[in-house]
């Protein structure tokens, strides 16, 4: 999902540290209980959620991109506005994504330069194009439909911190997912030219949304740990499967074909697909989809050209604090 | 070149009269005037909030989780603070 | 094919509201160029929210503008459909953003403005004005707080934000003259009690930049020679630009609904 790469997880190195603290922090995931910051955790229980949550915002931030590249071009003011509350909701997503991170000791700048130095992944779904207007209303219907299906879960995470940002994220972005469809809505029932325009963006994000949820449960090894820490509550078929059967008669309604001739329902009322395409994954997660340098790019040069406003904002707050100390001494 | 890092401010929200602030999130800000106009932006944004309060993180002192049962365990012994814990015949009635 | 120019019929009161709903959308929409491209998040969000205020006074404000020109058109056909000679933004707003000290400063110049102008308007016998500057002022007093803040910070920070501030101040200067100027038309409304005459308020709006100036270390320029012409549709080379992109979804798909 926006942290598909996390199916790396950290090897769990409680071995070598405090055997009896280690297994008294297991029974407390097993009793549900939640983790706070300042609590006792294995060191790569951290590092895995720093890693996760850290994907997570990432993920937002490069993800207002391809979404913003439509909000000059918003077709009605109505449609300026939803989408521009939109994309700024994703930024304060990434934001409490960030905070939530911080609690476990890194800083969000000492995160943010690892993204930009291309050290730190995010979802592999921001780097594709948005070429037309129905490429917003696809990301809001399929791609926001799949990070919901990933984000509900996150928000019973036994880390306190990440599963209380999720709470907010996801009552946030109820709206995102409905703002798509009626897009999608509405191009269906315009003119042909519209209808087509929205079958071409069903055929070009459909496998790659299909790919946001990660690697095959077959392939990926390290997922025990984080289901076993209770980060992870679904493996990635499982969430892939949710989403298509959700999906699939959500396209029907619309009047659109899903771009899979293969797929079949199958006799318990599942919707099964074909295989999906894993090289074309690796290769954008490896960094050569078709947006990956322009994304990190944009996001460098916001990071460059900000630099002086935040170094201008500091110097004043010294040189106040400064002020103020020597007024106090007078 | 690593970015040198902009405070972090702690973020508490009165969201209706009556109620006690909430602490709802953190941010990052320069200084407090700074701070207190991002936490609007950020955590007002669909009507959440009446008051806000902004606190520098460093500013907060935190108990020791690793000390919970020296902290909080003798507290749950002392029944007697509450109500239940005395019998009042019902004829008496609301006490 | 490109769709045609609608027509407007510009009476006083329609050209009025299309003068301030045009301000509204041109500005709303240059500090939606900045969403994803802030200086950090925080201002991200900040300027979204300026930009989704103005945006919503701009819609405000064609809605009336459609309903009192009787017409068939709305805000869409109003924001979509008229050409760079029929929009009647003030220069000011239609300048590109630049560095963050530039789109700061033509914050800074127009809610200064903005604030002091809705607030009068609140008492204006048009009902619906009177209620769309209650709206506006609040929305205007914060954008105005948050812009003074950064001058100063701007103004009292380093070298370099002190000489892009100071830069962006003197490159604006001379197209906040217009924000002040009333035509004859305008002056009718303003006898009818509709209108406010701006005129009134330079003084206020010069002292609030020059308290703001000063506490940010920074000086206003004496020269008093000011641009005109937005408000006839006589812009600068940006507008047509701004406008291809606002109005490419319109201008190439005809008379869709989206």
């Amino acid at each position: 999902m926006y942290t598909q790469a996390l199916n790396t997880a950290e090897t769990d190195d409680r071995g070598l540290e405090d055997a009896g603290r280690a297994a008294q922090f297991q029974a407390r995931i097993d009793a549900e209980e939640r983790i706070e910051p300042n609590d006792w955790m294995p060191a790569a229980y951290r590092k895995t959620l720093t890693r996760q949550i850290s994907q997570h915002a990432h993920s937002e931030i490069v993800g207002m991109l391809p979404e913003g590249n439509w909000i000059t071009r918003a077709p009605s003011l109505r449609r300026k506005a939803a989408l521009l509350a939109k994309v700024q909701d994703e930024c304060g997503h990434g934001l409490y994504l960030y905070a939530a991170a911080e609690t476990l000791g890194t800083s969000r700048e000492e995160l943010v330069d690892a993204m930009l130095a291309g050290k730190a992944k995010y979802s592999s779904i921001f780097n594709y194009p948005t070429l037309t207007w129905a490429d917003i209303g696809t990301i809001g219907w399929l791609v926001d439909g799949a990070a919901i299906m990933n984000q509900i879960p996150l928000c019973r995470c036994s880390y306190g911190p990440y599963a209380r940002a999720m709470i907010r994220v996801c009552k946030e972005e109820s709206f995102h997912q409905r703002q798509g469809y009626e897009i999608m809505l509405t191009l269906c029932r315009g003119s042909e030219e519209q209808k087509a325009m929205a079958q071409d963006a069903l055929n070009r994000w459909w496998w790659p949304v299909l790919m946001m949820f990660g690697p095959p449960d077959s392939t990926s090894q390290h997922s025990d740990t984080s289901t076993k820490w209770k980060i992870k509550r679904f493996s990635n078929d499982e969430l892939r499967q949710k989403f298509v059967d959700a999906t699939v008669p959500q396209a029907q309604y619309l009047g659109l074909t899903i771009p899979d001739p293969g797929m079949t329902q199958d006799a318990d009322g599942h919707w099964r697909y074909s295989e999906i395409d894993w090289t074309e994954f690796k290769q954008v997660l490896a960094g050569n989809g078709p947006c990956n340098r322009d994304r990190i790019a944009a996001r460098r040069k916001a990071h460059a050209e900000g630099a002086w406003v935040r170094e201008a904002a500091a110097s004043y707050a010294a040189k106040r604090a400064h002020r103020q100390t020597a007024q106090a001494a007078e | 070149m690593a970015t040198p890092n902009t405070p972090l401010w702690e973020v508490f929200i009165r969201s209706r009269n009556g109620l006690a602030h909430k602490h709802v999130g953190s941010l990052h800000a320069s200084d407090a005037t700074m701070a207190l106009q991002a936490a609007r932006d950020i955590y007002t944004r669909r009507g959440e909030g009446l008051s806000i309060w902004v606190v520098p993180s460093t500013a907060i002192t935190a108990s020791d989780p690793t000390e919970k049962g020296m902290m909080f365990e003798p507290a749950e012994s002392k029944i007697y603070r509450h109500p239940t814990f005395y019998e009042v015949p019902e004829e008496v009635g609301h006490m | 094919m490109a769709t045609a120019n609608i027509e407007v019929s510009e009476t006083p009161l329609v050209l009025y509201a299309l003068r301030r709903a045009d301000d509204a959308l041109i500005l709303g929409h240059r500090l939606s160029e900045w969403c994803g491209h802030a200086p950090m998040l925080e201002e991200d969000m900040a300027l979204s929210n300026i930009a989704l205020d103005l945006i919503g006074q701009a819609r405000e404000l064609y809605s009336y503008a459609a309903k009192a020109e009787g017409k068939n058109n709305d805000e869409d056909k109003l924001a979509y459909l008229r050409d760079v000679r029929q929009y009647r933004n003030l220069l000011l707003v239609e300048q590109p953003n630049g560095d963050f000290a530039q789109t700061l400063v033509r914050q800074f110049f127009y809610s200064a403005f903005a604030d002091l102008y809705w607030r009068a308007m609140m008492n204006s016998c048009d009902t619906t004005l009177a209620a769309i500057a209650a709206k506006s002022e609040k929305e205007s007093a914060y954008h105005l707080r948050h812009a003074s803040e950064w001058i100063i910070r701007l103004g009292d920070g380093t070298d370099e934000s002190h000489a892009r501030a100071q830069a962006a101040i003197d490159h604006l200067w001379a197209f906040t003259g217009e924000m002040f100027a009333v035509d004859d038309g305008e002056r009718v409304l303003i006898h009818a009690g509709i209108a406010i005459d701006p005129g009134t308020l330079r003084g206020r709006w010069l002292q609030t930049l020059s308290d703001v100036a000063s506490e940010a270390t920074l000086v206003l320029p004496q020269n008093d020679w000011m641009q005109q012409g937005g408000r006839v549709g006589r812009h600068s080379e940006h507008l047509g630009h701004l406008l291809s992109e606002l109005q490419s979804m319109q201008r190439t798909f005809p008379g869709l609904t989206w």
